[in-house]
């Protein structure tokens, strides 16, 4: 069985320094940019305590809470992915001499040491599993993946208050962190009962002398984990979903959200399990040195698709359809899950407020003919 | 030796040449050609003596070539696998990376980066007739597997290449036609326009391979060209009862990193990078026809 401990909240600094003292760059929300983002944590004091996010289609809000919880408030645009996936990344440095072509990799020399993440959603696990089946599961490795995976130290969060576009119940991602963490919190008024999910989690520990949780309180928490799992604001059901939009791909439905699609990427930008990338060639301007730098990319990008002569997605509906039917079809052909998480961002960060749970009701909704052969 | 027997000697990309699938390999040219308008071939070799001498390569596999200051691009290599000490790419001129890798003068450095991707199943059409049909620049993919039939052409019952071209200013590898034949090889050239001098076949590649009126399971066909003219020639093959599973196609799609990261490569569940780009008609037939993807 899991050991289950309580950590005062008094005490919850003492964590964040202890990570500290062992080496760690802790990684956390913060109020930043008008909403709830993750950046350097220096202390308890930078973690937006007391706030909540009210989150809808197209529509992100920060209010007061009328508790002053440490973590009321769900996920905002940031995902994990960027401190593992970093948005810019110099691959390589490809120096030219008269009879040599170079490579370095700076990045790997520079990269960031160890970091914890702090608040780790149960839909945010998940992704980080399904990220780390892309870039390192498969025959080839991404090291600079790797290197940053490798020495993360994850400190989850359980949700006890879903937001607004949420829907990890539907994807079974959430709301409980269930494994892939190195600690766990769920947070009480005076305390947070801790999960161990691993001998790192149980070493950041070691000398905090912490009480084991009472049964009284594991049960509250699973009391109130079951109550959040029934306000999930979003529903999608997943029911033989892959087949269903593989034989719908001419359904009226493409060509109406395309209608409403501004293909501004946001969706991609804000998944946290997009791992799409370009490389963009950047030299100096004595041509001697050049760097090989990934960039995020979208597949809602025109320029995505570019085969000499034109591109293959030339309309917005190829474009969602591909986004749509890689997320949560063919992704499961690919990596052996769904792509999507159940998190909601692309729901909420969505100008227009598309939502692909709406999306995927309407083209489950109405059947059309089969597809052209 | 079995095809799989041979992916599994052949080195794993990147493994082959350093650790790092992104690592980029300087290789020197070493002979260039004008083949046809806008159409060249670049020889190189690896510099590395070490890295040149483990290097293989399959027949349909591809290389990622880099101009320093300009960026990548995927090119299929065209020469023998038998010879992967000596590279050649047959390039068409259509962008920023293919416009200066042939500007690059013998001797220069470019990078490379490879071999990716899957590859023609040769092996499978041991005791059958072997087709292969290509059009424009989808012949040097091919010239690979000819060469193989060439050096094992008893293997093979019959070896037919159906290869053409807009005009006939347009072939590419026009010198090696006799030499094709004389291996036993059935070169059939066609051509859309020709003027009373043109010897060959006239017409669509898809109705020249019509007329050989190929029948049935002892055939396996292996076709790379524009996606109009594969999409013609895996109806002909339908059309004459040749399996789904003995059509094989070589897909194009924007590659970045060639290895199954950046994406831009999918077509539905497949990474042409990594999964292709050659794929049994079998395996893509759900996304061949669409448009779109």
């Amino acid at each position: 069985m899991i050991e289950t401990l309580e950590l005062p909240k008094a005490r919850f600094g003492d964590l964040i320094r202890r990570l500290k003292d062992r080496g760690y760059t802790v990684i956390g929300p913060t109020l930043g940019d008008g909403a709830i983002i993750y950046d350097e944590i220096g202390g308890v004091e930078d973690l937006p305590r007391g706030w909540i996010d009210e989150q809808d289609a197209g529509r992100y809000h920060l209010a007061r809470s009328d508790r002053d919880y440490f973590f009321d408030f769900v996920v905002g645009p940031h995902s994990w992915k960027r401190y593992l996936f970093p948005p810019r990344l110099t691959l390589l440095r490809v120096t030219r001499t008269e009879s040599d072509l170079r490579c370095e990799q700076p990045a790997l020399q520079t990269a960031p040491g160890p970091m914890a993440f702090l608040g780790v959603r149960a839909c945010e696990l998940a992704a980080i599993d399904i990220q780390d089946a892309v870039f390192i599961g498969g025959p080839f490795v991404e090291q600079h993946y790797k290197l940053r995976r490798d020495q993360a130290f994850l400190v989850a969060v359980n949700c006890l208050r879903p937001g607004g576009t949420c829907f990890c119940v539907s994807m079974k991602t959430g709301p409980r962190a269930e494994k892939g963490f190195d600690l766990a919190l769920t947070e009480f008024d005076d305390v947070f009962m801790v999960e161990v999910g691993t001998p790192a989690g149980r070493a950041m520990l070691d000398g905090f002398d912490l009480a084991a949780a009472s049964t009284a309180r594991r049960d509250e928490a699973e009391t109130l984990l079951a109550a959040a799992a029934r306000r999930m604001g979003r529903q999608l059901d997943t029911s033989d979903l892959p087949q269903l939009l593989l034989d719908r791909l001419e359904h009226p439905r493409w060509k109406e959200v395309a209608e409403r699609c501004l293909s501004c990427t946001n969706c991609t930008m804000v998944c946290p399990t997009c791992f799409c990338s370009d490389v963009e060639e950047v030299d100096d301007l004595r041509l001697e040195s050049s760097e090989r730098v990934r960039v995020w990319d979208s597949c809602f990008s025109q320029a995505f698709s570019y085969v000499h002569g034109g591109t293959k997605r030339p309309n917005i509906h190829d474009r969602y359809r591909q986004w749509l039917t890689h997320k949560l079809a063919t992704w499961h052909q690919q990596f052996g899950t769904s792509g999507c998480v159940g998190c909601g961002r692309c729901i909420t960060w969505c100008p227009p407020g598309i939502d692909i749970t709406e999306e995927v009701a309407a083209i489950r909704g109405t059947p059309v003919g089969e597809t052209t052969l | 030796m079995t095809d799989k027997a041979a992916l599994a000697t052949a080195p794993v990309p990147g493994a082959a040449v350093g650790s790092d699938p992104w690592w980029i390999f300087p290789a020197r040219l070493v002979g260039r050609r004008d083949e046809v308008e806008g159409v060249i071939t670049l020889e190189m070799e690896l510099l590395d003596p070490d890295v040149r001498a483990r290097y293989r390569f399959l027949p349909g596999q591809f290389n990622m070539l880099y101009v320093h200051g300009v960026g990548e691009c995927p090119i299929s290599i065209a020469s023998p696998s038998a010879h992967p000490e000596r590279l050649s790419h047959t390039i068409r001129m259509v962008g920023q990376v293919t416009d200066a890798l042939a500007r690059q003068p013998v001797g220069s450095l470019i990078g490379l980066r490879g071999p990716f991707g899957s590859f023609w199943p040769v092996e499978s059409a041991r005791g059958r007739n072997l087709i292969l049909v290509a059009g424009g620049i989808g012949l040097p993919p091919l010239r690979p597997v000819i060469e193989a039939a060439m050096a094992r052409r008893r293997d093979f019952d019959r070896v037919v290449l159906v290869y053409g071209a807009k005009t006939v200013s347009d072939l590419l590898y026009t010198e090696a036609y006799e030499t094709w034949r004389e291996a036993g090889i059935e070169t059939l050239i066609t051509v859309d326009r020709a003027d009373d001098r043109w010897r060959g076949e006239r017409g669509l590649v898809p109705t020249v391979l019509k007329k050989l009126r190929l029948r049935g399971e002892g055939h396996v066909v292996f076709t790379c060209g524009p996606d109009a003219m594969m999409k013609f020639v895996v109806h002909e093959c339908l059309a004459s009862q040749i399996p789904e599973s003995q059509v094989f196609v070589s897909l194009e799609r924007n590659m970045v990193c060639a290895i199954g990261f950046c994406g831009h490569c999918q077509f539905g569940p497949d990474f042409i990078c990594k999964d292709g780009p050659v794929l049994s008609y079998a395996r893509v037939k759900r996304f061949f026809w669409q448009h779109g993807f």
